[in-house]
């Protein structure tokens, strides 16, 4: 029986897509050729593996290799076009912990707690992107004007949908609690973030969703023809990511520094009771921020969903985590800090698993997290909490 | 119809109807379509189509929220302050504790005759395992109880502690072929070292940090047990880890057998009753300690560290070393948990330590009220034994446990057993306090 030791984790590792996981699955990917990478177990049983790996994926050819082929060899790891491959990669994944870091910064800036159902609503608007395009049948195959356009709209109203989601969790789980023992927000954080993963998990079904690439291809800034002979891919969706988070950040910084809403939103930071004597809805604010970061969140969602192409009920778990640790690297309640740590947590994870080991990524994040919060707590680009009575 | 109550009704349909706006935002997508691998279509994603279940969800909120406008938020007579009236007072339930501890006690000591009267030695096998199951939560939410209950730590990784002391024991049997009565007390004490380890850099940070990077830590032991694959079996986990012996007898059949030795028939059965009293006991040492602590100075320490930190530290109490006695006694019957795990299961992955059962144990102290012992019992038996037999229910399971903590959070932060009985009074009488008039702190 193959055993996969990650949900579902696809890396590219000399153009080749790498799948890696413990849990067993069974649909067609859209690659001919898989390489399947099962830790753990010794040639002759790889061997035997084969076959059936062959049939599970649906593929002509599969590949399956052990842990040794992954770990850094002199040859292959050492070169300027891996390393850039790693840069890119990594640059694309930081860009979605940032988008999602932003909602965790904001939330705690203006009320002071952790939004632990971040992450799953993160989870909600890559789910609500799925289903949109799946149900308005968007394909690669579509022309390109057409399919700019589809998903601009299914970004549009994922955005909206996932708000709504946001907001709803603010409204029953936060907003009754707010002036309650410090514990109880950060419980019903917990009891909420349980909530939307297993209603996911029941409503939409608990295997992961492949879907299609949908924007495939991309420039080969390197065609292998250097001493490595290691492709260097930059794909479009890696600059789509890129490109829509630089957008969305310049905007949302103008949002808060300039509008009338951010003016609230930073008094409200600074002091709420004064806010609220000075005439500003605290409440609805505070709605507000919730429905910003859940917007954010959702478009990070859909980032994930077209550059991973797979998503399940789970994913918001990790990603909320790194997001945290990312808005806690770059300073928690600063803005720009949230988007620093989120590059930063990307590019560490990438070359670390890179250059080290895939298996313990989450590790090399964790232990950043735990850092940063021990002997610097006020991050990169914050400022230094005082503790008041 | 006055005109004021008929503006009343129009009001509440008013906010019933955006309700159900909002909940058929909410689920219109999430819930009426499923986006799933549809068969013979080349693996590619289909669409089904759920509407009825789009139209409950939404009828459900839009008369729930009707309901309660007109019957309770917005009526002069709201029907919950009627039925508070015919409620006894919270602080008639102080007895409770009193009262139902005994007779839970003599029922969980009875019980495995009990169930053998009833369904034979065979057919009660499964409650037995049930009951075993039961009791070990009993016996982390106590644990985690004292962590989060007592001292006011929101200890999201408490499952490491389990699975420390699960592959203590594990470990220990598999390289040194040291028993499980060996192990067990070194289980306890690694768990409560690694608790010291971990939480002595965490414990200076404030709540939630604290609760995140317990979380961090709890995921960094399960990756790490995980992919440690020349030690541990990564996730092969390691199997044929030994039973419980007897005082040396081991539950076998032949002549040096527990069953020869006692002059009984060889029965399968008596292990499992063997596992039973001895998790039984185990928990009920878990509680016997943490109810004496409690009266201990440090105890007391604990519960005002979970009042009011600022306070605790002005009045020379060290807010650090009192927070880790708390976490590392927490570890350590976490520890004592895990390695009775290792010994019932025989066999152990790290499967069975995700964060998911950190949030179980969470939710069972959470809902059993926080710092309540009997609380957790209860709040143990109903939502793992409950879930437990009704098996078709079982995918609900997480999903209740996660309503029910945001539920009880919002409408009863201090758990449905809220009382607090004062460590020392003045009258010498020690009378319970309804946790609804005791002021919330700040910390």
């Amino acid at each position: 029986m193959l055993r996969f030791k990650e949900p579902f984790e696809r890396r590219s590792k000399g153009g080749w897509p790498v799948i890696s996981g413990t849990e067993k699955f069974s649909h067609n990917l859209p690659q001919e050729k898989i390489l399947v990478f099962i830790r753990g177990s010794s040639k002759r049983e790889l061997s035997q593996k084969r076959g059936l790996a062959t049939t599970f994926f649906n593929v002509q050819k599969c590949t399956l290799t052990t842990k040794r082929w992954l770990e850094p060899s002199g040859g292959l790891n050492n070169d300027m076009e891996y390393f850039l491959q790693q840069l890119i990669n990594g640059v694309t994944l930081g860009s979605i912990y940032g988008l999602i870091a932003i909602g965790y910064t904001m939330v705690y800036g203006i009320i002071g707690m952790i939004n632990f159902a971040h992450g799953d609503i993160f989870m909600v608007g890559a789910f609500i992107s799925l289903i949109l395009i799946v149900a308005l049948g968007v394909t690669a195959s579509m022309p390109l004007a057409l399919l700019i356009l589809a998903l601009i709209a299914i970004l549009i109203v994922s955005m909206a949908l996932t708000s709504v989601w946001g907001w709803t969790v603010e409204r029953i789980a936060y907003r009754p609690l707010r002036g309650s023992f410090r514990l109880a927000p950060l419980i019903t954080a917990i009891g909420a973030s349980i909530v939307l993963q297993n209603f996911v998990q029941i409503s939409q079904g608990a295997r992961n969703k492949p879907l299609q690439p949908l924007i495939p291809g991309g420039f080969t800034l390197s065609d292998g023809s250097g001493d490595s002979g290691f492709v260097v891919q930059l794909s479009y969706s890696q600059i789509l990511i890129i490109v829509v988070t630089t957008v969305l950040m310049i905007g949302f910084t103008t949002l808060i520094n300039k509008t009338s809403l951010g003016r609230a939103q930073r008094s409200c930071e600074q002091d709420r009771k004064m806010a609220s004597l000075l005439g500003i809805n605290v409440d609805r604010t505070i709605s507000l921020t919730f429905v910003m970061g859940a917007s954010l969140a959702s478009v990070a969602g859909l980032m994930f969903l077209i550059y991973y192409g797979v998503i399940d009920f789970y994913i918001g778990f990790l990603a909320g985590v790194k997001a945290f640790t990312a808005a806690v690297l770059g300073g928690i309640g600063s803005l720009p800090g949230a988007m620093l740590g989120g590059l930063l947590i990307g590019l560490i994870e990438t070359f670390w698993s890179g250059y080290f080991s895939v298996e313990y990524k989450d590790v090399a994040a964790f232990s950043i997290l735990a850092i940063v919060l021990i002997f610097m707590p006020e991050g990169l680009l914050g400022k230094p909490e005082v503790e008041k009575v | 119809m006055s005109a004021q109550s008929e503006s009343r009704f129009v009001s509440a349909v008013k906010d019933s109807v955006a309700g159900g706006l909002i909940a058929l935002a909410l689920f219109s997508l999430m819930l009426g379509m499923k986006a799933e691998v549809a068969s013979g279509m080349g693996g590619q994603l289909g669409i089904e189509y759920r509407w009825g279940a789009v139209a409950i969800a939404v009828a459900i909120v839009f008369f729930g929220r009707l309901l309660l406008n007109l019957f309770v938020w917005k009526s002069d007579k709201p029907v919950t302050g009627i039925m508070s009236g015919m409620m006894p007072k919270a602080s008639s339930f102080s007895g409770l504790g009193k009262f139902a501890m005994p007779v839970f006690l003599v029922l969980a000591v009875v019980l495995p005759f009990l169930l053998m009267s009833y369904y034979g030695a065979s057919g009660s096998r499964r409650y037995l395992d049930l009951a075993i199951l039961v009791t070990t939560y009993v016996m982390l939410g106590w644990g985690l109880n004292i962590v989060v209950g007592l001292a006011g730590l929101l200890d999201l990784g408490y499952v490491a502690f389990y699975a420390v002391g699960a592959y203590s024991y594990a470990l220990l049997a598999h390289y040194f072929g040291l028993s499980f009565w060996i192990c067990l007390p070194l289980a306890g004490i690694l768990a409560a070292l690694w608790g010291i380890m971990l939480g002595f850099p965490v414990l200076r940070l404030r709540g939630d940090y604290l609760a995140i990077v317990t979380l961090a830590f709890g995921e960094i032991i399960r990756v790490v047990l995980l992919n440690w694959y020349d030690f541990t079996g990564g996730p092969d986990g390691i199997s044929g880890i030994p039973r419980p012996s007897f005082f040396g007898l081991e539950f076998e059949r032949g002549d040096d057998g527990f069953a020869a030795f006692f002059g009984l028939d060889y029965s399968s059965i008596h292990r499992i009753i063997f596992l039973y009293y001895l998790i039984l006991a185990m928990a009920l040492v878990t509680n016997f300690v943490t109810m004496r602590l409690r009266k201990l100075p440090v105890g007391r320490a604990w519960e005002a560290l979970r009042e009011d930190e600022i306070a605790c530290r002005s009045l020379g109490i060290n807010t650090t070393n009192t927070k880790l006695t708390a976490f590392a006694l927490g570890a350590m019957f976490g520890g004592f948990a895990g390695s009775f795990f290792a010994t019932r299961q025989g066999f152990i992955s790290p499967e069975s330590f995700t964060f998911m059962e950190s949030a179980v144990i969470l939710a069972i102290v959470v809902l059993g009220g926080l710092g309540s012992q009997i609380g957790v019992v209860i709040a143990a038996v109903v939502m793992i034994g409950g879930f437990e037999l009704i098996r078709e229910f079982a995918e609900y399971r997480m999903l209740v446990f996660g309503l029910l903590m945001v539920g009880i959070m919002v409408w009863k932060p201090r758990g449905l057993i809220s009382t607090r009985t004062p460590s020392i009074s003045l009258s010498g009488k020690a009378k319970g306090i309804s946790a609804d008039l005791v002021q919330e702190g700040h910390g």
